[in-house]
């Protein structure tokens, strides 16, 4: 068995690895965002208000979180999408600020006071899997010809339209998948804490997935998990420090971008650790083994 | 009533109007956001309350303060910004928000978390000016900040290094051929920058009486909304954009909804980048970064 501060520890990592996965579907775009706090907010009052309300099972209220929170994002994001680079981010900043005084006055879900009443729904195999399941949602896209798609679309927008890819199509959807995830780490939020208020919705919630990506890697989808997991756990470890232990988390920060600019995980180092992956494994089945190239899968291929 | 409400839109205007152009000039010459410029603003409240308990002057306290955030804006530029030359363009933010969670952190530590007051500095005498009343404090408040900001722009039109911020900022390599030092221009502007700020702060600590290691974070984000009102790297949009944001949200607090103030300022932010994403005084086309 776990102890109940390990467990508590990796439910949270569970919803962050979410929350930074949700910023890289619109960044495989180039789309930066800094409102997925809002989005997050919209999916975890939504879930909240179905189940309590509701009375909704929590499978349905989680859903419909997240699919209305993804059509929310597309809402915003046709007028959004217009404008690029910094317009963007400070758009989906002030419209993150906005999501959250809206729920600091909207009384049907209990205004400043927060909300609660939500039952324990968010058990650690249940994060895991939804973890899991967005990292795969990740990867398909990557590797597929959406992802090259996307690819060709960040690295030059005018480029991918004249080859034909519908580039208005392509932003809006991934922005709205990406809503619709943070969504779903909303409810899984709300339903773990079961207590919510939208003060924890703010721009500081926004930045904690771009900070995950940034220091992690925004070449690939591992830069999300492994960034969220880096600074998780990093507040964590420097316990020890007490009260002067955020200082030197920002210390951390700071330190692993002058170090490593491009984040801790690049295509490099995914690169690399798919052919020791596979080599181990290789020299385990047969005696040899070294002299088989291995196969490179499409995803690895393209490098810059 | 009406005029009274002007009058405190125009003196928190003028507060963000002075963190705005800090904003402004460093994303002028280096097309980078800083987004621990809110915590700077903070240190200049600090360092602002510590002078003023040593020495009681308030003028002192400005003076202290601007060159205690000045300084700090060379340090962040040299720790923050400095080593990401030609990196990727997200990586600055990121270690600006580190920078942020390490100055608000060591503050806390040093002051706690508690608001403090500031100690009275001169006689808070009110004015009655037919329908309008204004205190000493906002007389003062609205000067400094005036001054302060005629002095910069005097010295972006009439000095040598004015001249040299004003062409990095037009084209940092056409800027370099002709023989400007970037690097001290860049340097410059977040001194120039960060003070502005620092004085902002003691400026907010006098009227408002309260400092907080947090206070940064909603001014910082106001800061960057003005910014972005008045048109990237554009300085006397920056004021313009800053009074318009000050007025905006006092009137609309106090004629609709209070607890709306803040969806105000986003809410305009986000008319303007659909309808004119260059900015209200904005001429260029925005650039593609």
């Amino acid at each position: 068995m776990l102890s109940p501060y390990f467990e508590d520890v990796l439910i949270q990592l569970g919803i962050n690895m979410i929350l930074g996965l949700s910023l890289y579907f619109p960044l495989a775009a180039g789309q930066l965002s800094l409102g997925q706090g809002g989005f997050m907010a919209v999916g975890a009052y939504t879930a909240s208000w179905l189940t309590v309300a509701m009375g909704w099972p929590w499978p349905a209220a989680f859903g419909t979180a997240a699919v209305a929170t993804a059509l929310l994002g597309g809402v915003v994001g046709l007028p959004a999408l217009r404008v690029k680079g910094i317009y963007l981010v400070l758009l989906t900043l002030a419209f993150g600020e906005i999501v959250r005084v809206f729920f600091l006055n909207f009384e049907p879900t209990g205004a400043a006071q927060g909300y609660r009443g939500m039952g324990f729904v968010t058990t650690l195999p249940l994060v895991a899997a939804l973890t899991a399941l967005t990292a795969l949602l990740a990867s398909r896209t990557a590797r597929s010809r959406v992802g090259r798609a996307l690819d060709a679309v960040r690295t030059d927008e005018l480029a991918a339209d004249v080859i034909g890819i519908d580039v208005t199509r392509m932003k809006l959807m991934v922005f709205a998948i990406g809503a619709g995830v943070a969504g779903l780490a909303g409810a899984l939020w709300a339903h773990y804490a079961l207590f919510i208020d939208p003060e924890e919705f703010g721009l500081h919630r926004s930045i904690m997935p771009f900070t995950f990506i940034v220091v992690g890697g925004v070449e690939t989808y591992w830069g999300a998990i492994v960034g969220a997991t880096l600074l998780t756990l990093l507040p964590e470890w420097l316990r020890f420090l007490q009260e002067w232990r955020l200082a030197f988390f920002g210390l951390a920060m700071i330190l692993v971008m002058v170090i490593r600019p491009q984040g801790l995980v690049d295509h490099r180092v995914v690169h690399g650790l798919r052919r020791l992956v596979r080599r181990v494994g290789s020299g385990a089945r047969s005696r040899g083994g070294g002299s088989s190239a291995p196969r490179q899968d499409p995803h690895t291929r393209r490098e810059r | 009533m009406l005029v009274e409400q002007l009058v405190n839109g125009v003196m928190l205007g003028a507060v963000y109007a002075l963190i705005a152009i800090g904003y402004t000039l460093i994303f002028g010459v280096l097309g980078l956001l800083h987004l621990a410029h809110g915590e700077v603003f903070m240190v200049g409240a600090f360092a602002g309350l510590v002078a003023v308990r040593a020495t009681g002057s308030i003028l002192i306290a400005i003076a202290f303060a601007m060159l205690v955030t000045g300084v700090l804006g060379i340090a962040i530029e040299r720790v923050a910004f400095r080593p990401l030359r030609g990196a990727h363009h997200l990586a600055p933010l990121a270690t600006t928000i580190g920078t942020g969670i390490v100055l608000q952190e060591t503050t806390r530590g040093y002051f706690g978390a508690e608001q403090q007051g500031f100690p009275p500095t001169f006689a808070t005498e009110v004015w009655q000016l037919g329908p309008v009343r204004i205190s000493s404090v906002q007389v003062f408040m609205l000067l400094a900040a005036v001054v302060l900001m005629g002095a910069l722009q005097l010295f972006l039109a009439r000095t040598r290094a004015g001249r040299a911020i004003r062409a990095t900022a037009e084209d940092p390599s056409v800027a370099t051929l002709l023989g400007v030092n970037v690097t001290g221009v860049v340097l410059l502007c977040f001194f120039i920058g960060s003070a502005l700020a620092g004085a902002a702060g003691v400026l907010v600590g006098i009227a408002y009486n309260s400092v907080h290691p947090f206070i940064g974070v909603q001014m910082g984000i106001k800061g960057l909304v003005v910014m972005m009102l008045g048109g990237l790297g554009n300085v006397p949009g920056a004021m313009l954009g800053g009074l318009l944001l000050g007025v905006l949200e006092v009137l609309g607090a106090g004629y609709l909804a209070s607890s709306y103030r803040d969806a105000f300022a986003f809410g305009a932010l986000m008319l303007v980048l659909l309808a004119r994403p260059e900015g209200l005084l904005g001429l260029r086309a925005p650039r593609r970064d």
